[in-house]
């Protein structure tokens, strides 16, 4: 228990400095409010007021900032302002809107449950293609030395490029050619968890000593036995480290792919909430971003805890 | 359709000089070690030529390598241009700031035990959270120019960076720490003598981690409204003309970029723990 004492005053900190951070982020929206509404503030008109430091407005105003944590599209809004949108846009918009679940029988587009499920969608498809492929190219570069002294540098080489920038020119390629809806976000994800798991895969297979190999060589093991019974049984453990990374870039390689093409997903919801200043909305996307990063990194970490069982780890 | 095959022909031809170059009696020298992938590289390259000329594939859909690097050549002033916007005053600027923060944070987290057990745990959960998506909301904030484009990068390369460096000092053993403890060693002299130095390749790696994040912090942040110029504006926009050799050639100065960033981060992280056991050859 006393190690939640220190995590949770953190996070008590984080949301006071968020509450605290709202009343200079908001001051001139809430004054111009307040003035309309009959209040005197120094100095009059918003438009005096609009090249003035926040900070000087807030103490010049003392008596007139109530509005700062109840702004309808703030440029900060509060913690629980965000809260209440969340709330609204999963739980409240299913079982009451117009087309929620109840009522239509799908999911309602206006959800973030919706945009939740398509995001995660591409995310475990662009997960499984990439993570299949990285193991299979990690075993080519183990047993090949070719592979391995041609492709690894530029395996390497790769991972120092902005890939994620060029997230919106792989979907419009792929969308010129035909393929639309969830493969080019899943392309993009399994591009992005694609070298984590090459590189991580192939320092587990290379992590067998020499003492171990020569014992199998004793044995008169082939090839297959070696790798089944040997190799790939030691790369578990770092196979695991890299997919709990592959999943997270995942999921931000799903995220950033809806950004060109509006057809849902949390990515679309945030750009959407950008254009509009529907501020709430993009926290509240974000929110369930991360949400939904935990998710898996935890559910990753847990499928690594159940194998390692099974493998004979003690707990 | 002659193209194609001899694509196929160059792809074979390469591909076992390759095999006989790294399983030959000489495979181990630096010479060899250096030209088999400078000769993989320039395969692809023949290759890409090759197929898209020889199946006539659409430069909306694939521009070959050729007119990229024409493309290349006879925009070096935009492309300075939209370099200087992302990199050098976007990406940069962030990420010492953020590497600077960062640094303050864990030497604070690590002097203060309490401080440590709460930061840490959030830092770890913050670092595989999509930050890219404070993109919009740090655009809103900073306005247009480069300076939300820091302020997503600083927000990117934090995290890991103090993760990295928080685990980094506390590194030393306790039989070092006794050492310099019966010196009669204050916590400064501790920290600047002892666990610093011994930290250093966790700050470096966290570091290292850090460059490619700013880079890409900085080019998507300009998809969320940027100045009329950028790499990610460009990209964007030459997309939306089908422009493809322009946003090719944009990724040619992003990779170099890229990699010039790591590669200059590494040689100073060469000079500063040349004593530790990875970088002794």
């Amino acid at each position: 228990m006393t190690r939640f004492v220190p995590v949770l005053s953190v996070i008590v900190t984080i949301l006071a400095l968020w509450y605290a951070a709202c009343i200079p982020m908001n001051v001139k929206e809430v004054l111009t409010q307040a003035e309309r509404d009959g209040a005197v503030i120094n100095p009059e008109g918003a438009q005096t007021r609009r090249d003035l430091s926040h900070f000087g407005l807030v103490f010049r105003n003392l008596d007139h900032l109530g509005g700062s944590w109840s702004q309808d599209r703030a440029r900060l809004p509060a913690p629980h302002q965000v809260a209440a949108e969340l709330w609204q846009s999963t739980w409240v918009e299913e079982t009451t809107g117009r087309r929620g679940i109840v009522k239509s029988g799908s999911l309602s587009n206006r959800s973030l449950v919706y945009h939740g499920m398509v995001t995660l969608g591409a995310t475990f498809v662009g997960f499984l293609i990439g993570a299949g492929l990285g193991v299979l190219l990690a075993v080519g570069i183990v047993h090949s030395r070719t592979m391995d002294r041609s492709v690894m540098p530029w395996a390497i080489v790769s991972q120092t490029v902005p890939i994620l920038a060029l997230a919106p020119m792989i979907i419009v390629v792929l969308y010129s050619i035909g393929l639309e809806g969830l493969m080019p976000k899943a392309v993009i994800s399994a591009y992005l968890s694609f070298f984590p798991v090459v590189v991580g895969m192939v320092k587990g297979l290379r992590s067998p000593d020499a003492m171990q190999l020569d014992l199998l060589r004793t044995y008169n093991a082939s090839g297959a036995e070696t790798f089944w019974k040997l190799r790939l049984p030691a790369s578990v453990p770092y196979l695991f480290a890299s997919l709990k990374i592959g999943i997270a870039a995942s999921l931000v390689g799903a995220i950033v792919g809806e950004l060109p093409v509006q057809r849902g997903g949390l990515g679309a919801r945030m750009l959407g909430g950008s254009y509009y200043g529907q501020t709430e909305q993009i926290w509240a996307a974000l929110f369930v971003a991360a949400a939904l990063a935990a998710t898996l990194v935890w559910f990753v970490g847990w499928i690594e805890r159940r194998t390692a069982r099974a493998m004979g780890a003690r707990p | 359709m002659m193209l194609v095959v001899a694509a196929l022909v160059v792809w074979a031809v390469a591909w076992w000089i390759n095999s006989r170059l790294s399983n030959g009696p000489s495979g181990d020298t630096r010479a060899v070690r250096m030209t088999v992938p400078v000769l993989f590289g320039l395969t692809v390259l023949a290759v890409w030529e090759l197929v898209v000329r020889g199946l006539q594939v659409p430069a909306v859909i694939l521009p070959p390598p050729s007119t990229i690097f024409t493309t290349l050549a006879g925009s070096i002033p935009i492309l300075w241009e939209d370099f200087v916007q992302t990199f050098v005053k976007g990406a940069l600027s962030g990420y010492a700031i953020g590497c600077g923060a960062a640094f303050v944070t864990a030497i604070l987290a690590d002097r203060f035990e309490f401080l440590r057990q709460g930061l840490l745990p959030v830092g770890n959960f913050m670092a595989a959270l999509p930050i890219v998506g404070t993109a919009p909301i740090l655009v809103m904030w900073f306005g247009f120019d480069w300076q939300s484009k820091a302020a997503v990068v600083v927000v990117m390369v934090f995290f890991p960076v103090l993760v990295n460096t928080v685990s980094g000092l506390r590194d030393t053993g306790a039989m070092q720490r006794d050492l310099m403890h019966t010196y009669g060693a204050t916590y400064w002299q501790t920290l600047v003598k002892l666990r610093l130095p011994a930290a250093m390749p966790f700050i470096f790696n966290g570091l290292k981690i850090a460059t490619t994040l700013a880079l890409i912090g900085a080019i998507v942040a300009e998809f969320f409204g940027s100045p009329t110029r950028g790499m990610g504006f460009r990209i964007s926009t030459s997309v939306g003309q089908l422009a493809l050799d322009m946003v090719w050639a944009e990724i040619v100065v992003a990779a170099l970029a890229g990699s010039l960033f790591y590669g200059a981060v590494a040689l100073i992280e060469k000079a500063v723990t040349f004593w530790h056991p990875s970088q002794r050859v």
